[in-house]
Order: structure tokens, then C-alpha cells, then sequence
């Protein structure tokens, strides 16, 4: 019978049939993960489970990404938790300090997750690996101290939504206009227990940093898994990070539940407009919207190709007075090259503000918290009310080059406009 | 169980930015979260909730980030079963396993209404409106879930398991 790639990839991990949508199947799991807020929870509950090692030294990474560099005495008191566990476990993987990074951003970066792996992390972004054509979930902190202790976890094998995509990006539209014209169509509980499938003739064409992007907003849509095909181009990302890995695609004639078919060709680049990320329209919709924020980075777009976007158009020109356009490279290995490749005087010489990789601003953790009545344009992924601080403040998605022409106009402006 | 409250109704989606907003997320106390329990919907939502009470959600309660915090700060806030016509996956699953009462209801959530007293037999998965005499009954509890409900939560099935010294590899 011919297999979605979620069935393809659950049945290689497990002794039971995953052939089929709706059956429970245990799995074997590739890498867990867990970060500063959600690994306190995890310890505690592997504490209590009277756990006392981990299933495999090199298959846990613990990334202190959130409130790092910590925030205040709370946040620092949590990463001191993980770090002592870490030492008392003796997780290879641990990050914080100079080497840590954006979690979804770096993991890939370090050839932690390739195609064909399942992977489940404390964190809900955790499906952004599905850009590898990995099968990844997030799930909650105990779900995660399980699969800490016994290196395997239940799933549901869920039906799969199937997004064709076809036709040419525009200027100025990427793989964040894409994702968010799903998520429009989908709604936010369009893809609740599913798999989204992305294929298509335009997929070829997505850079494997374009997918991860995709993939990291599948949990937008409600979707267990956000998942592209391995390629050629992602074997050569793989490579590139030390890793060895396969192509890998779905079987023709695979039931799908539903096909959504988007065609590029004309989008214009796509705004979620507050409060969900369902809420999308147009840029030409929302323009000459006044901003107070624009955060360009986070582990939808904090990468070198959304950098590159960035600077391409602040280039040359500078911030609008009093806004604060701020700029987290999502990894210190992006960041370097950010550095090396003039990306960062681009944007010191605009008048953006450059911190360190850090979850930071998107979850209203810190670096740029939103006061009553201030409104964002971001790069992020979620725009709930109060996401990035007060809950009378807004937060609007976009891609890289929407938000650095909106820190330059001081307001919504598609970047051709400027 | 027999649960006896006052419903406190909240809309579709409820995030868990609006469950328990980011800032709070640098305890794992149960009490603490609880305090600040759906401070990102309405500041002061918690002090007009009684110990028992029940939420009433509409669709994909629990939506966005996969903090368990989130369960965490209902039952610390008191509230041992959310009903709702919806749950998002990983607030699903975080519930069961913090031991929330999750009750998934359809449409039926219309008929509970804010301030009308529940009394929910969550075993027999049926709520008592005893303000309006209706009764509302939900979808049974999946077989995987029971598994873990009898285990006694997934901590307590973990626990066994290492005893048994079953280790994947």
C-alpha cells in the first residue's frame, strides 16, 4: 500500500502498523529535546520518575534558548537546573552560554536531525525539522522526560493534508508568504492532529532554510507534523552539517484526506494581522500601518537567507526615528556569518539594534517587550494577544524584507514601495 | 470522580499565552502558575474562581506553544476539568498526563453557559447542567489514554517500566 511520508517514517521506528491513519503506534526516537522553560518540567518529572539516566548520552539536547542570556534570577536559577542536570547525566548535547542558538535554528545547523528521524522536543516549534523531512512534535515536558528515559513515545499515525505547491515567488516573497497563505486557508485548527505534506513543483525550488520555515509554522495550522520531502538539496545541507542522509518522499497514490493547492505565481508577500496567525492578508491590505517594532529573526526566520533578505533592503537606508528594528541572528554560526559578510554593519549602519540568538522578543520574554498600545511587525511566529508583551500591544508576521522595509517606512509598506 | 462547580466559559482558541503568559514561566510551582492562571486573557481572571470550579472552551482549547505549564496553572488554580469542544494536540496530551480532566463535547459546550453550575461524572463522561437540567455527554476517553489514566498518569507508567527494566534501545 502506498504511504504518506509520516507513515513512511513512523513505520521505520516501529514494530507496529503504521499503515494507517488513527492507529497508535510506539515509536522509537531519534533525538529529545527540551529548552530552558520546558526541561525544569521535564527534570522534575524524570525525577519523580525514579529515572536516573538518560536512554542515550547523545540523543538528548537540552538548549538554553529562551530567557538566555538569562533575563533575571528566576530565568538563571531555571538554566542552573539544566545545567547541573546535564553534568549529572552526562547529555553530549547541552547548550548555553557562546555556543547556544535558537534551538530549531541550530540543531539542523549541527547535523543533530536529518530526514527519515523522529524527533520530539519540549517545544512546539519542535516540527521544524519537518523542512529535513524529519518526523518532528513537540509535546509537553513529561511526554518528554518518557521519551528521555526510555528513548521511545506513542503517536497516533494522523492523517495527512497534502499542500501542492506550484508557480514562481515574486520579488520580495518567499517561503514565509507561502506558509502563512496555508495557514490562512487552513485556519489555525485546520490541520488539528494532522500532517501537513508539502510537495509540489514549487517545493524543488524552496531553499531547505525556505522549508524549515514552512515546516516551523505547520503548529499554526494545529498540524502534528509539518513535512517536506528530502532532496538533493537537502542531502547537500545535511552534508555541509557532517551528517550523512537519503532522499526520501512520499509513494505515489498515497491517500491523503485533503489536497490544498496554492499557486504562487502573482501572491504578493502575506501579513498575519492580530490575534492568530490565521488572520492573514495581504500586504497591500495593512499598509501605512504605523509600527512601533520590528523584530527580523526567531526560529522561523532568524537564519542566514532571511538575514541576507533583511539587509538587502535596509541597505543604504535607515531605521525610522524611534522605531526599534531589532535583529537576532538565530545561531552564533549565523551570526559570524552575518558578521563576515557585511550583514551586520548593513544593519548597525540603518540604525537596528543586533543582540545575541535568543528566543528573546517572540514569546515576550525579553529584548524588545511591546508597551499598551504599541504594535510590532516580526519575523516570529505567533501573534496571540500579549505574545510579545502588553495584551493592549499587536504583533504582525511577515517575511524578512516586509519587516525591514517596515522598520525603514516606519510603517506597513511592501518593499518595492520604498 | 463526581466534580461539582461553577463554568467559567472562554472562547475558541485559547492560546496558552492566554492560559499563562511567558513571563510567568520561570517557576515550575503549581501554586504560583495557578495564581497567575488565564492572566493573559483577562488580568484578575483567577479571583472569580472557586476551588472545583470547571472552564468551558470552544474549539482547539490550549492552542500554540507546548508548555505544560499551561495544565499546570488550571489545576493549580483549582479547576480539575476543562470541557471543551476542542483540544489542541499537545495541550491533549499534557493534560492527561498532569492528570487534567480533559472532556471534548462538540457543539454541546453551547449548552453550558457562564455562571451555570456543572456537576461532571467525568467516568461516566457525562456534565449535569444543574442550573438548566440539561445533560451534555462526551466522547469516550481513547483506549491509549486509559492506558496511562489506569497506570496512573505517565509518570507512574514510566516508573513501572523502569522497575521491569525495559529499556529501548
Amino acid at each position: 500500500m502506498p504511504n504518506t511520508l509520516a507513515e513512511k517514517i513512523l513505520q521505520a521506528h516501529t514494530d507496529d502498523d503504521a499503515s494507517e491513519a488513527g492507529r497508535i503506534v510506539r515509536c522509537r526516537v531519534s533525538l529529545v529535546l527540551a529548552n530552558d522553560i520546558t526541561a525544569p518540567l521535564a527534570i522534575k518529572s524524570f525525577r519523580a520518575m525514579g529515572a536516573k539516566q538518560v536512554f542515550d548520552r547523545d540523543r538528548v539536547a537540552l538548549v538554553c534558548d529562551h530567557f538566555t542570556p538569562n533575563k533575571d534570577i528566576d530565568s538563571a536559577e531555571q538554566v542552573r537546573v539544566v545545567r547541573e542536570f546535564a553534568q549529572e547525566t552526562g547529555v553530549t548535547h547541552y547548550y548555553e552560554g557562546g555556543d547556544v542558538g535558537v534551538e530549531h535554528a541550530l540543531l539542523p545547523e549541527l547535523g543533530l536531525v536529518g530526514p527519515g528521524d523522529v524527533v520530539v522536543g519540549a517545544d512546539s516549534h519542535t516540527c521544524t525539522y519537518g523542512g529535513l523531512g524529519a518526523f518532528a512534535t513537540g509535546m509537553g515536558s513529561t511526554d518528554i522526560a518518557a521519551a528521555m528515559v526510555l528513548g521511545e513515545t506513542w503517536f497516533k499515525v494522523p492523517p495527512t493534508i497534502r499542500v501542492e505547491m506550484s508557480g514562481e515567488l515574486g520579488p520580495f516573497v518567499g517561503a514565509k508568504d507561502l506558509i502563512l497563505a496555508v495557514i490562512g486557508k487552513t485556519g489555525v485548527s485546520g490541520a488539528l492532529y494532522k500532517a501537513l505534506e508539502f510537495g509540489g513543483p514549487l517545493t524543488a525550488a524552496l531553499s531547505v532554510e525556505g522549508r524549515m520555515t514552512m515546516a516551523n509554522m505547520a503548529i499554526e495550522a494545529g498540524g502534528k507534523v509539518g513535512l517536506f520531502p528530502s532532496d538533493a538539496k537537502t542531502v547537500a545541507y545535511c552534508k555541509a552539517a557532517g551528517r550523512h542522509a537519503e532522499t526520501l518522499d512520499a509513494d505515489p497514490g498515497a491517500a491523503y484526506e485533503r489536497v490544498i493547492r496554492l499557486d504562487a505565481t502573482g501572491m504578493e508577500p502575506q501579513i498575519a494581522c492580530p490575534h492568530l496567525p490565521d488572520n492573514v492578508k495581504p500586504v497591500s491590505a495593512v499598509k501605512g500601518l504605523r509600527l512601533d517594532q520590528t523584530v527580523i529573526g526567531s526560529c522561523t526566520n532568524g537564519r542566514i537567507e532571511d538575514l541576507r533578505q533583511a539587509a538587502a533592503v535596509l541597505k543604504g537606508r535607515k531605521v525610522k526615528k524611534n522605531l526599534r528594528c531589532v535583529v537576532l541572528p538565530a545561531t552564533p554560526n549565523i551570526w559570524r556569518m552575518a558578521l563576515k559578510e557585511g550583514l551586520l554593519e548593513t544593519f548597525m549602519e540603518a540604525g537596528c539594534i543586533v543582540g545575541p540568538p535568543t528566543c528573546g522578543p517572540c514569546l515576550g520574554g525579553h529584548m524588545g517587550i511591546l508597551a499598551k498600545g504599541e504594535r510590532a511587525l516580526a519575523t516570529t511566529n505567533r501573534n496571540f494577544k500579549g505574545r510579545m508583551g502588553s495584551l493592549e500591544s499587536e504583533v504582525y508576521l511577515c517575511n524578512p524584507a516586509v519587516a525591514a522595509a517596515g522598520a525603514v517606512a516606519g510603517e506597513i509598506i511592501h518593499p518595492a514601495a520604498l | 470522580m463526581i466534580i461539582t462547580g461553577t463554568a467559567h466559559k472562554v472562547g475558541d482558541h485559547i492560546d496558552t499565552d492566554a492560559i499563562i503568559p511567558a513571563r510567568f514561566l520561570v517557576t515550575t510551582d503549581h501554586e504560583l502558575l495557578g495564581s497567575n492562571c488565564m492572566e493573559g486573557l483577562e488580568p484578575g481572571w483567577i479571583k472569580r474562581v472557586k476551588k472545583n470550579d470547571v472552564i468551558v472552551g470552544g474549539e482547539n482549547f490550549g492552542c500554540g506553544s507546548s508548555r505544560e505549564h499551561a495544565p499546570i496553572a488550571i489545576l493549580g488554580a483549582g479547576i480539575p476539568v476543562v470541557v471543551a469542544k476542542s483540544f489542541a494536540r499537545i495541550f491533549y496530551r499534557n493534560g492527561f498526563n498532569m492528570g487534567l480532566t480533559l472532556l471534548e463535547v462538540g457543539e454541546d459546550a453551547d449548552r453550558l453557559r457562564d455562571g451555570d453550575t456543572l456537576e461532571v461524572d467525568t467516568e461516566a463522561g457525562v456534565i449535569h447542567n444543574k442550573t438548566t437540567g440539561a445533560s451534555v455527554r462526551c466522547a469516550p476517553v481513547p483506549p491509549s489514554m486509559q492506558e496511562l489514566l489506569d497506570a496512573g498518569g505517565l509518570v507512574n507508567y514510566v516508573k513501572a517500566r523502569l522497575k521491569q527494566g525495559v529499556h529501548s534501545k
